[in-house]
């Protein structure tokens, strides 16, 4: 049986479906979780897709955290499940509290399209257990609010306890120490600017993101095991 | 200016004076403000050289019922900490009045 993999849908996201297909592709069965539901029906891992969560109102994922969905994902992730939020998602999981720090806007000021090489930090996470640390992956950028910032008992907590997890190896847009992307004390919640699910495929032009998104699912399987 | 008497809040049962907030959100310092920046380049242009420091932030505006003015700006002062504002990129200032 497959694992399932539950896509939160806010007004305005606009990935959910490359998640979907990217993940299927690997064998991963993948249901939206509409943002209105206080529920995530029992999935084995949680994506937060990019896009645009409440038009990006007052601050990116700054309301998208009081859906109530959000509550359902909060508990999971405080139980171990695999929560990974992508570019938007990952401002979101920030809003929320589940990652620290935040997103402020570019350096050079300029929304970022292009595809970025990662230095993968760590693999103790639920987006990077099969990759080997050094890995470098191309993978697509889409943001304008991607440079990661916060205070320096925050970063010094995320070196000590390992945390940067994946890093850019030329940074695009003023990130601080090169954070593409971080992850929570346990590994369960990661947050990245960078887009797994653009790279799934050599037809995009590349297929690094594979390893992250088969990452997710072994994640997904040892959750699905455990529980049962 | 205080209103006592009025009611601005559906569900108040006790009637209490409304204050009227103005919040003040900036980036705190070293945080990218890139409408600012471009307005700051786009000033000379018009002839206006002599301008620096340009920084657009954002006003909100809220009325509020509470019993004082001091507990309707502890009361916004909380609403800033969890919501308004983003304390690890921003700054507010409260205006009670």
């Amino acid at each position: 049986m497959s694992v399932r993999v539950g896509v939160v849908i806010f007004p305005g996201t606009n990935c959910e479906l490359d998640v979907q297909h990217a993940l299927e592709q690997f064998g991963g069965h993948t249901e939206v979780l509409w943002h209105g539901e206080d529920t995530i029906r029992g999935v084995d891992a949680v994506v937060v897709p990019g896009g645009f969560a409440h038009g990006d109102y007052l601050r990116t994922g700054a309301i998208a955290r009081f859906s109530p969905v959000m509550h359902a994902v909060g508990e999971f992730a405080r139980s171990g499940g695999p929560v990974v939020g992508i570019c938007n998602g990952f401002q979101v999981l920030c809003e929320a509290h589940l990652l620290p720090g935040a997103l402020q806007k570019n350096a050079g000021l300029k929304f970022l399209c292009e595809t970025a090489e990662l230095r993968v930090e760590t693999t103790t996470t639920a987006l990077t257990n099969l990759a080997q640390v050094g890995d470098v992956l191309r993978i697509p950028i889409n943001h304008f609010e991607g440079n990661y910032v916060c205070d320096e008992r925050t970063l010094t907590e995320l070196h000590a306890e390992n945390r940067v997890v994946v890093r850019y190896t030329d940074n695009p847009n003023g990130s601080l120490d090169d954070i593409a992307g971080i992850c929570n004390a346990e590994g369960n919640v990661v947050g990245l600017m960078p887009h797994p699910e653009r790279a799934s495929d050599d037809l995009l032009g590349s297929s690094d993101g594979v390893v992250l998104l088969k990452s997710l699912l072994a994640a997904a399987t040892s959750r699905a095991t455990l529980l049962v | 200016m205080r209103t006592p008497g009025r009611r601005a809040a559906v569900g108040s049962i006790v009637t209490m004076p409304v204050f009227n907030a103005h919040v003040e959100v900036t980036h705190l310092p070293g945080i990218a403000d890139p409408a600012g920046a471009t307005v700051e380049r786009a000033l000379p242009a018009l002839g206006y050289t002599n301008v620096a420091q340009v920084h657009i932030g954002k006003t909100i505006r809220l009325a509020v019922d509470a019993p004082d003015a001091e507990s309707a700006r502890a009361q916004v002062n909380e609403m800033c900490e969890r919501l308004l504002a983003n304390p690890v990129i921003e700054a507010y200032e409260v205006v009670i009045s």
